[in-house]
């Protein structure tokens, strides 16, 4: 559906909430950098994933969204043996050890 | 305006919220049987919840006009011991009559392991013995785009099922167009932090259309929103689209797809 709205339109309506939620990013990652300055940021799958999810939101091409939705969703397809607890950690945590996926988006 | 909340867990929410609700226009509920934020000690828990829903929260949404109406079921969660879920399981059948009840949910997948599809399968078999509707719970966060696929897959294997009879709920950017492609009905709920927001929900709408497609607020115990449908329609405003559109995504599609259970009704509830 063509979306109601014109380009400005959409600007003006919700660019001060994101210009604060773009800050929020920023000062997320100087806040985890900041508790350790010699650690490695991309040590942990979800700063990894995180930082590449980045990436994508500079880039050029559309769909950045479903992109970063991709980027941190578990990109196999066997059933566990187990279920490991309830919980989900929000990146996939064999994320640094799958590099081929970071490509794809 | 008047909306339907398709999806809403109204045992963990006050009066106060029914009362909310009703001034924003909510004239109907749909209540899925779920994980309570604890595992139940054992089978009678849940005869108890199940009583809950076809008896208790049907009169406390009536005195504020709003149609109350569950599914049932044993949720993912606590799926991982396949006995214990058998014996809930055998429980559904007593309530499958009771006046208010649509069908079998939420049923899915929650880690996307082997004694969850185990129990998912034989729900999915339930649903079609008794031809029921069917409300499908999807993964958060990592595990949704996996789990998706394989709910589907397992609704498809069991060979009696029309995706028209089935909402997959929790659909996101990644996963809402193989729902819809597959002829399925697709939910999307608006949580703040682990699902979607009214702003990323209208997004969607404007990116895959409104057919087959609705939203609910899964308001429950966990940092949620009752109000979560009207915000979204407000939203939905305020970028210009039509009345029309704003009534199909909250009150004709669910109508449509939920009018085929036979039990669901939006009337008003004629009181005094
Ligand atoms: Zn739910």
């Amino acid at each position: 559906m063509q979306p109601p709205y014109t380009p400005e339109r959409a600007i003006d309506l919700y660019f001060l909430e994101h210009r604060a939620k773009l800050l929020d990013l920023a000062s997320f990652i100087d806040r985890v950098e900041r508790a350790d300055p010699k650690a490695d940021l991309r040590a942990d799958p979800r700063m990894a994933s995180f930082l590449d999810a980045i990436e994508i939101l500079t880039g050029a091409d559309s769909a950045r969204a479903e992109r970063i939705q991709l980027l941190f969703s578990d990109r196999s397809d066997e059933l566990l043996d187990v279920a490991p607890g309830k919980g989900a950690i929000g990146a996939d945590p064999n994320y640094n050890d799958t590099p081929s996926k970071r490509a794809e988006g | 305006m008047r909306y339907i909340d398709p999806h809403i867990h109204m045992v963990s929410r006050t009066t106060d919220d029914y009362q909310r609700m009703a001034l924003a226009g909510c004239v109907a509920i749909t209540e899925p049987a779920f994980w309570a934020g604890f595992d139940r000690s054992g089978p009678q828990g849940f005869f108890d919840y199940f009583t809950q829903l076809t008896k208790t929260e049907p009169a406390r949404a009536a005195a504020y006009g709003i149609r109350h109406h569950c599914w049932l079921c044993i949720n993912p969660k606590e799926a991982e011991d396949p006995g214990f879920a058998r014996e809930v399981m055998g429980l559904i059948p007593d309530f499958l009559d009771k006046p208010n009840v649509l069908g079998i949910g939420e049923i899915g997948l929650n880690k996307n392991s082997k004694n969850e599809m185990v129990i998912l399968e034989e729900q999915i078999a339930l649903a079609s013995q008794h031809d029921r509707l069917i409300l499908v719970h999807t993964p958060h966060l990592e595990d949704k785009l996996k789990g998706t696929k394989l709910i589907m897959d397992a609704i498809m294997r069991n060979g009696s099922i029309d995706p028209g009879r089935v909402l997959i709920d929790h659909v996101e950017e990644h996963t809402v167009s193989m729902v819809l492609d597959r002829g399925f009905w697709a939910g999307m709920t608006l949580y703040p932090d682990t699902k979607c927001t009214p702003q990323r929900a209208a997004d969607i709408f404007e990116m895959v259309g409104t057919e087959r497609l609705w939203i609910n607020s899964a308001g429950d115990w966990g940092h949620s929103d009752p109000l979560a449908v009207p915000k979204c329609r407000i939203e939905m405003q305020h970028r210009g689209h039509t009345p029309e559109t704003i009534s199909r995504i909250s009150y004709d599609n669910p109508l449509r797809f939920l009018g085929q259970a036979g039990t669901f009704s939006a009337d008003p509830i004629q009181t005094g």
